[in-house]
């Protein structure tokens, strides 16, 4: 028994149907159509970010360039220096050394603090993990995506530069926009 | 010794001169502004902005973009011929510089005492001229194709010569209604006899032969989309692969410079040149009308381009042979009847 395809199969259209008068003043219709169709896109005016002057925003959950943070009342950084967002990071590009705090030099809020927290952004992927991995909220993705610059060491980004309170650089998308 | 064209009005030669220095000057000056028109009217039609950065609203680009092209370096592939390489860009300039002096801006004028007449040349054979530099003009894509030494060139080469062949026969048919009702190839002729209240504009009691005109002239400057010859995505630009600097600035230059004349000689030839329906303006504005026609036209390949994907080559062959030449010739039979019976 051949095989019966059921009312699914469409005929292909091959080639343009009737002959070629008729062809000739279809296909003079359908440019005057597209004609139409293209001055009603130029009528509908620009849709364009003039970049570098006005931003793209972008959305509230949108993965930039990372941000630490700080607790506002104490001042103390919330990074405890647990590692935990270099482990889970899978391009490998978070480098913490964590250091006891001692009475006289109190930088976290917990035991250890990080000595040295260094994100190396030509290799960040922008994935996020660190921010889920992190267990006091110490990272976060912030807004921020103008990440170029002339060397590659220039794009390691260390604590203080973390730390500083990003330029607001990115304008959030409004509601609905 | 055999003339083969007569030349309807002579002037002095230094007038001559002038008239052709002026006339290439004043066209060569729209290349950049049509160059900067398409890049900005592609943009609008696309929901951009077009250029808008060098100069105020974008104004310099032309001027950046020739300056970048100047100064790059000349460079010639190993495989390419020499000479070849070098007068392909110059054929296709030349051609296109010299289809210029036939347009004609207004009749003769009287400017300071002296007779002058708006145009470069008035010859008797007219279009034909233009048909001629036309038939040059392969040389230039060919020999720039064939003398590169290259796959993609050679392709868009072989493509164009198939391409203007088809087309120029399609482009001449359809002329030969206009050529019948005016009784003449002479172009400042074939204005007047569109002059006036009793005479309409050719584009109307030719409007097949107008609209065959158009389009055969779209393939004849390979615009889109008539643009196999060039075809970027299938050919990286044919013919001009690997051309570079002021050789390929030239071949730019001239493409557009191909892009005005088609459209002036359409405006000649169909729009009524210099006349103005229903006033009579006075002789000073004749060039100016032949130059927003002109434009309009120009805009008119712009907005095609923005709407229209290229053809298939098949398509384009079948296109040109089956479907163009027979309406022209069908034009053509029964214009000839019409004028004999009328």
């Amino acid at each position: 028994m051949p095989y019966d395809p059921g009312p699914d199969v469409v005929e292909v259209v091959r080639a343009p149907k009737g002959g070629a008068l008729r062809g000739t003043y279809r296909a003079f219709g359908e440019t005057l159509r597209g004609m139409k169709t293209t001055a009603a896109r130029w009528a509908e005016g620009t849709h364009t970010y003039q970049y570098p002057e006005e931003k793209t925003p972008v959305y509230p959950r949108f993965r930039g360039r990372h941000k630490l943070h700080r607790f506002e009342d104490t001042g103390l950084e919330k990074c405890v220096g647990c590692s935990l967002c270099a482990a889970a990071c899978p391009a490998d590009c978070i480098r913490v050394v964590a250091d006891e705090n001692t009475p006289e030099n109190r930088v976290s809020a917990g035991e250890r603090y990080a000595a040295v927290y260094e994100i190396n952004l030509s290799r960040c992927i922008f994935c996020g993990y660190c921010e889920v991995a992190c267990p006091f909220d110490a990272i976060t993705m912030g807004h921020d995506y103008e990440l170029s610059d002339y060397n590659r060491s220039d794009l390691i980004f260390t604590k203080e530069m973390l730390l500083a309170e990003p330029l607001e650089r990115t304008p959030l998308r409004a509601a609905g926009e | 010794m055999t003339v083969f064209a007569e030349v309807g009005y002579y002037e002095a030669w230094w007038i001559q001169l002038l008239k052709a220095v002026a006339i290439f000057a004043v066209v060569f000056q729209l290349v950049p502004v049509v160059l900067l028109a398409e890049r900005k009217l592609l943009g609008r039609f696309q929901h951009r902005y077009g250029p808008n950065r060098v100069g105020p609203y974008g104004a310099l680009q032309p001027m950046a973009d020739i300056g970048k092209l100047l100064f790059k370096q000349d460079f010639r592939p190993a495989g390419s011929v020499g000479w070849m390489f070098a007068l392909a860009p110059v054929i296709s300039m030349f051609t296109a510089c010299a289809t210029l002096a036939l347009v004609p801006f207004s009749d003769t004028v009287d400017i300071f005492g002296t007779q002058v007449g708006l145009y470069g040349i008035d010859p008797s054979i007219g279009i034909l001229y233009a048909f001629a530099f036309g038939g040059l003009a392969f040389y230039g894509l060919m020999l720039g194709g064939w003398a590169s030494g290259s796959k993609y060139s050679f392709l868009g080469s072989m493509r164009a010569a198939a391409q203007l062949i088809s087309y120029e026969i399609a482009q001449g048919l359809a002329l030969v209604g206009v050529v019948m009702m005016a009784g003449s190839l002479s172009l400042t002729e074939i204005v007047e006899a569109q002059s006036g209240p009793d005479n309409l504009w050719y584009c109307i009691p030719q409007f097949v032969g107008f609209i065959i005109f158009l389009v055969a002239g779209f393939a004849e400057t390979n615009r889109p989309p008539f643009d196999l010859p060039e075809a970027d995505a299938e050919l990286v630009q044919g013919y001009i692969t690997e051309f570079g600097g002021g050789r390929f600035a030239a071949f730019f230059a001239a493409e557009y410079l191909n892009i005005i004349v088609v459209s002036a000689l359409t405006t000649t030839l169909f729009l009524g040149g210099w006349n103005v329906p229903f006033v009579d303006p006075p002789t000073w504005v004749d060039p100016i009308v032949v130059l927003v026609k002109t434009l309009a036209l120009v805009f008119l390949f712009i907005w095609i381009r923005a709407t229209l994907p290229r053809l298939r080559y098949d398509q384009l062959m079948s296109f040109g042979w089956k479907v163009f030449l027979p309406l022209a010739t069908v034009n053509a039979l029964v214009t000839a009847i019409l004028v004999v019976v009328w």
